[in-house]
């Protein structure tokens, strides 16, 4: 395939994959700003007034930032392992795999969606919590870029979890029982300076950590974990995920037989 | 120009079932090409290999001259599939699916929605093409299929049991289709189990079994390497007493007023005539046995015959 032509295939996943979520807004745009919308009345403003500031913030203000990452990542995979897995159990993966779409331009379109889903929703949480809180964005650079990394990331272990799964029930563990358990031990709704030393070591284990104090640092100014840790590790990540589901999509892994 | 060639192609598959033991086919252009097998011979592995959705285990394949293994691109682009399973987007619009198969070639969008169109009414789809593919039914969901992998104009149209399913009407209309874009140039691979669809449309014709090629020819001499047929006389009078013997023949009466007749492919039908003759038996009308009940349908169905006649 030409360039333009791969540039055409390459916008058709993307309108294909924008068009689905947007068909079905009120399953996948609402719930999420919804459910962070009640985090913030019931931690930020009920719980938050009684725990008082963390560092030189208001707890609304420390928690803000994690859970907009939070929404984030879980829309991005949600949207990807949904979408994926669902062309490959109606089998319409087909049209892509008999196309001669390259691989990489599959793996780019799918993320697109992920992250366009992933965007939209973080921004409408954000917005949110702006009535909430007054946030004055620290740092415009990292702020965007930790955004666009997260959500790419997890757009692509989406893809990776949609094409060992042969059910239904296979893309809602890996979600349930280890990203959402990896997201709240993020630091989300602490600082880990909090934990005594073992968890504090235990938690640097965790990447989603990296991710939501980068985004905090972003926005706040403040993070547990050095800027430049968080980007290697998001980056890293991101490559090693990349080049796996690359080749996860060539020798047609759940796939091709 | 050879449309396809396939060279000693095996297949096994990871539970060790060998689905494919050294097919060989060779598909000019311009061909439309039979391939027939009984459930499980290996036909639709082969079109899985032919179209990538199956990685082969050994063999080549080249279709318009590229090699699957190192211009799969090129490949693809040549190969228009449509599946035994239906394969789409139930919750999509039917256009939308065959806008998106066309974007997925690079066809840019404008011409995409133009061939969508083109397509969508050739196979009168038209009215719905707003609607989700769900709401379909089976026949149009095989015409659907049809369209999508026309969008991209493909040199190569493959066709694994296409009319499976679908009623009589609908599969005669769905042949004339085929026989109209078989006459525009595209090449057509068709694999079905209704052996009067592959003697109506196909020039050539393979027979794989077992996942080995046993036959390769054009329909013609295949046809006429039959050595018997069976016709079904209807006759004129009541009759319950047939000829003791008519050489080559096999006869079979079905009621008094019809006998089958199975006749060696050597043997003159005149012979038979002249005896049924001699004892008294007048014969109004003969037809082959295969397709009479589909043809006394369409009958109907066009109204040449009043329905109170197929008895």
């Amino acid at each position: 395939m030409t360039f333009s032509e791969q540039f055409v295939a390459f916008k058709t996943i993307v309108i294909k994959e924008y068009l689905r979520f947007i068909r079905i807004w009120v399953q996948t745009l609402i719930p999420p700003v919804i459910t962070v919308a009640l985090y913030f009345v019931i931690f930020g403003n009920l719980i938050g007034s009684q725990i008082g500031n963390i560092g030189e913030f208001t707890y609304m203000e420390f928690i803000v930032p994690g859970l907009v990452l939070m929404a984030l990542i879980s829309n991005s995979y949600a949207n990807v392992v949904s979408s994926f897995y669902g062309s490959k159990f109606q089998r319409n993966i087909e049209e892509m795999l008999i196309s001669p779409l390259p691989n990489y331009l599959i793996l780019i379109g799918f993320i697109s969606g992920g992250m366009a889903r992933g965007i939209i929703v973080g921004i409408a949480v954000l917005t949110v919590s702006l009535f909430f809180s007054d946030l004055n964005i620290y740092n415009y650079p990292v702020t965007i870029a930790v955004f666009l990394l997260t959500s790419i990331l997890f757009s692509l272990a989406g893809i990776i979890n949609a094409i060992y799964a042969n059910s239904f029930d296979d893309i809602t563990i890996i979600p349930t029982f280890v990203l959402t358990p990896l997201t709240y031990l993020g630091g989300i709704f602490y600082s880990i300076k909090m934990l005594p030393e073992f968890w504090q070591q235990a938690s640097l284990f965790n990447p989603v950590l990296y991710m939501i104090n980068a985004f905090r640092y972003g926005l706040l100014g403040v993070s547990d974990i050095p800027l430049l840790h968080a980007f290697s590790l998001i980056i890293a990540f991101i490559v090693i995920l990349f080049l796996y589901a690359l080749h996860l999509l060539n020798t047609g892994k759940g796939l091709k037989h | 120009m050879k449309a396809l060639s396939i060279t000693n192609l095996h297949k096994t598959y990871p539970n060790g079932f060998t689905a494919l033991k050294g097919v060989n086919l060779d598909v000019e252009e311009g061909d439309f090409f039979a391939l027939l097998g009984a459930n499980g011979a290996g036909k639709s592995t082969t079109i899985g290999i032919i179209s990538s959705l199956v990685n082969k285990t050994t063999g080549d394949v080249s279709v318009f001259g590229y090699d699957l293994d190192t211009q799969v691109s090129q490949v693809k682009s040549c190969i228009g599939l449509v599946p035994q399973e239906f394969n789409f987007n139930v919750f999509e619009p039917l256009d939308e699916i065959l806008i998106n198969q066309a974007g997925y070639y690079g066809i840019p969008r404008h011409i995409a929605i133009q061939r969508a169109e083109k397509y969508l009414k050739q196979l009168q789809l038209w009215d719905k093409r707003r609607e989700m593919a769900r709401e379909l039914s089976g026949g149009m969901k095989r015409r659907l299929m049809i369209a999508r992998a026309l969008v991209h104009q493909p040199k190569l149209l493959i066709l694994d049991e296409p009319t499976a399913g679908v009623d009589i009407e609908i599969r005669r209309s769905m042949w004339e289709f085929l026989k109209q874009i078989n006459k525009q140039g595209v090449t057509i691979i068709l694999t079905t189990h209704y052996l009067e669809e592959a003697e109506s449309l196909c020039n050539r014709i393979a027979i794989i079994d077992q996942g080995i090629t046993k036959e390769q020819t054009d329909m013609k001499t295949l046809l006429s390497s039959l050595n018997s047929e069976t016709f079904v006389l209807d006759l004129n009078t009541h009759n319950n007493q047939l000829p003791d013997s008519v050489e080559g023949c096999q006869l079979n009466q079905i009621d008094t007023k019809t006998i089958e007749v199975n006749i060696a492919k050597q043997h003159s039908l005149n012979d038979l005539f002249k005896t049924l003759s001699d004892n008294g038996i007048d014969v109004m009308s003969m037809r082959n046995k295969t397709n009479r009940l589909e043809q006394l349908f369409l009958n109907v169905l066009d109204e040449k015959l009043p329905a109170s006649h197929n008895e």
